[in-house]
């Protein structure tokens, strides 16, 4: 195990993201609870937790999926508003969901380009050009991809992530959001998406990274925060703790001793 | 001790195709398609051949019937276009008989009571203020639907079911009742008749046009693929659809060209043209009825709409999960709202090729409407659990509707039957169309 990739991580420059005070309540229950992380460009922060612990929540509220009840984002140093999914995107924010938000009924392309479709002449869609630079990355990400004119219904779960993922990252994202990317992938296909992470990480990218498996995160992640009951417990340098004191941290709710 | 196996297949695991399998695959041809065609068929020889054994004549496979067929599915098979959005994008929409139904009260007042007045009895701008006035009436009321149901959150079911009554309602209070009429003698020309269609020529001119846009549209998509580097068709299974589509556009123009004006009218005709009709008579053609051609242009708009425009894309998307269209920036709420007020505006022209067919307008017109629209577009494949539909095949669904009703009226079934055999067609197709799509799966 190499625990020498120490961060070079530079966070002492404005913050790529900073969610302050972060609040949302569904009826009685307090989803997110005065949470506040950042983020900087070319980092991978975990978010970890139980389910249900609010990590879902937090990061819809970044990409204007949820509007928050109280608390403020800020992008660079300026503060964002950000109502709606389309706000988030004006912010260079992509996100791959949980559940992958695909339309089961449209074809990869399609949904790849879903709410940007490429245009031609007259204002039509431009399906064959879709199509096309659809080809073209998942040539990148899934060179095993085949099923380009079926419904995406019709895919397996790691080719529906594929999906997603080609989605976020076509788009030229400066954030990212990722909420168990791997959670429907098999060994090898989890062993593209954490290349395709450090490629990303390599670019200049921030990454919110949601992952159940702490050996990834132990890999993957540069920081760590995790959550309990919509609260958070603590953020760690990951490489300054092991797997032990966050697995604590998740169990317990206590940030390990210093 | 020896083994009796089958015919020895070369490629393995999977049985090869039948010639026929083998074909729908090359064209792109899809089972649903065929089926609905089947059912088509079916029903026009199966009436015709009712007729003919046992009234001692087979009048549905006639021009005259099959023209008045055509003229009769514009009204239906407009608004089921418009019925596809809806559907797909998981609602409903109960109230479009009723809206037709005050659309055309409106066309009636304004052209009957209102623009002669203003503008002069007779005057050549009547007819296009009234249908606009019209289209517009219905737009605005589906945007009103589609308001409540976006922003208001009620299920589209309750606010149509509502309008259902409503806008009949409405439709008395304009009239009280009382039958509006003559109806302006151009805007006539939209609802068909000897006069409403565009004859011999004018129809192989639209025939031929549309073959020339068949082959065009092949040759265009087959030389995009190509430059894509996409799989192509076969070529002779180009050749094959080719002809399919010119095939049956210019056996529609043979059979509306077959179909002659009635001897009154021709005599009328030649009267005020100074004809002299010869012995055998004068056989003037029919051809398209303009109905037809409104339900052809709304059909290709439509076709257009839905899946070459971001409009369309995100109707589909809508269907297919509303929760991912969202969160893929579409305004879901607004789309609403749009296309309900689509399926007023679509109401509203259906109101001006059903009033102007009648040559007046009533208070009950549409009335039981929404039955076979709805019916039309599921019968076409549309699904009730949204996200798939076509607008051909709506169009096809509501040939299928009309030719059953046509063909009930021709054999002399008397009405309380025909609401029976529709009632349970719409509960049948649905039905079969769940067993569909569990066996695709
Ligand atoms: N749309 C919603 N409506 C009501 N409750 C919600 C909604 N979304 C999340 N919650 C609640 O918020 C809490 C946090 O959920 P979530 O963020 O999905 O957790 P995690 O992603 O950490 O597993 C849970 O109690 C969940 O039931
Ligand atoms: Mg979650």
């Amino acid at each position: 195990m190499s625990m020498t990739q120490t961060s070079t991580l530079d966070r002492t420059g404005t913050p790529l993201v900073e969610l302050r005070n972060i609040s949302i309540a569904f009826g009685g229950v307090k989803a997110v609870d005065h949470v506040t992380i950042d983020l900087f460009p070319g980092e991978v922060v975990g978010l970890l937790g139980h389910n249900g612990a609010g990590k879902s929540t937090l990061i819809k509220c970044l990409s204007g999926a949820y509007q928050m009840d109280s608390g403020e984002i800020f992008i660079n140093g300026e503060k964002a508003e950000i109502r709606n999914p389309r706000d988030a995107r004006d912010c260079n924010i992509e996100t791959i969901y949980q559940t992958l938000a695909l339309a089961d009924n449209l074809d990869a392309a399609s949904n790849l380009f879903l709410g940007r479709e490429i245009t031609g002449p007259g204002g039509f869609v431009d399906d064959d050009r879709m199509e096309a630079e659809t080809r073209k990355i998942m040539g990148r990400l899934n060179p095993n991809f085949r099923k380009f004119k079926d419904p995406v219904k019709a895919l397996s779960g790691g080719q529906r992530q594929s999906v997603a993922i080609a989605r976020a990252v076509y788009f030229n994202a400066r954030i990212l959001i990722m909420d168990e990317p791997t959670a429907a992938l098999g060994p090898h296909e989890t062993q593209m998406v954490a290349e395709l992470i450090e490629e990303l990480k390599a670019q200049g990218l921030g990454i919110f990274l949601i992952e159940h498996d702490i050996h990834n995160v132990m890999r993957l992640c540069d920081r760590a925060s995790v959550m309990k009951n919509g609260q958070l417990v603590g953020t760690v340098n990951v490489d300054e703790v092991t797997d032990e004191d966050i697995l604590g941290m998740i169990i317990l709710g206590k940030k390990p001793e210093a | 001790m020896t083994q009796t196996n089958s015919a020895p297949r070369q490629d393995g695991a999977s049985p090869r195709p039948g010639v026929f399998g083998r074909f729908l695959r090359a064209t792109e041809i899809d089972t649903r398609l065929l089926g609905m065609i089947g059912a088509l068929a079916l029903i026009w020889i199966g009436f015709h051949l009712y007729g003919a054994l046992f009234k001692g004549f087979g009048a549905f496979l006639t021009p005259r019937n099959l023209w008045n067929l055509s003229v009769q599915t514009a009204s239906i098979g407009i608004m089921a276009t418009g019925m596809v959005l809806v559907i797909i994008t998981r609602h409903i929409d109960l109230s479009v008989g009723s809206i037709l139904g005050v659309c055309a009260v409106v066309m009636g007042v304004v052209q009957v009571h209102v623009l002669p007045g203003l503008i002069g009895f007779g005057s050549p701008l009547i007819w296009i203020i009234a249908a606009i006035i019209g289209m517009a009436t219905g737009a605005l009321i589906g945007a009103f639907h589609g308001a409540i149901i976006a922003f208001g959150k009620v299920p589209a079911f309750i606010v149509t079911l509502g309008g259902l009554l409503v806008w009949r309602g409405a439709a008395y209070l304009i009239t009280r009742g009382e039958t509006i009429s003559p109806l302006d003698e151009t805007f006539k020309l939209l609802g068909g008749g000897p006069y409403g269609a565009i004859g011999e020529m004018g129809s192989w001119i639209v025939g031929i046009l549309f073959c020339i846009g068949i082959v065009w549209l092949l040759w265009q998509g087959r030389q995009r693929r190509r430059s894509y580097e996409f799989p192509l068709r076969p070529l002779w299974a180009e050749g094959v659809l080719g002809m399919i589509g010119c095939g049956v556009v210019i056996g529609a123009v043979l059979v509306v060209n077959a179909y002659p004006w009635p001897k009154g009218i021709v005599r009328q005709y030649a009267k005020a043209n100074n004809l002299e009709i010869p012995d055998g008579g004068l056989f003037i053609s029919h051809g398209f009825a303009i109905p037809v051609l409104i339900l052809v242009g709304v059909g290709i708009a439509m076709t257009i709409l839905l899946n070459r425009t971001r409009f369309g894309r995100y109707v589909l998307a809508i269907g297919g999960n509303p929760d991912a269209a969202e969160l893929a920036g579409i305004n879901t709420k607004m789309m609403t709202v749009k296309i309900f007020a689509l399926m007023g505006f679509l109401t509203g022209l259906s109101a001006v090729v059903a009033s102007a067919r009648l040559g007046s307008a009533t208070n009950s017109l549409g009335t039981l409407d929404e039955l076979y629209v709805i019916a039309a577009a599921v019968i076409g494949g549309t699904s009730l659990a949204g996200g798939v539909g076509t607008i051909y095949g709506a169009i096809l669904g509501a040939f299928v509707m009309q030719s059953l009703q046509t063909g009930m009226v021709l054999i002399g079934f008397d009405s309380a039957v025909q609401q029976i055999v529709v009632g349970s067609v719409l509960v049948l197709a649905v039905f079969i169309d769940t067993i569909y799509r569990r066996n695709i799966k």
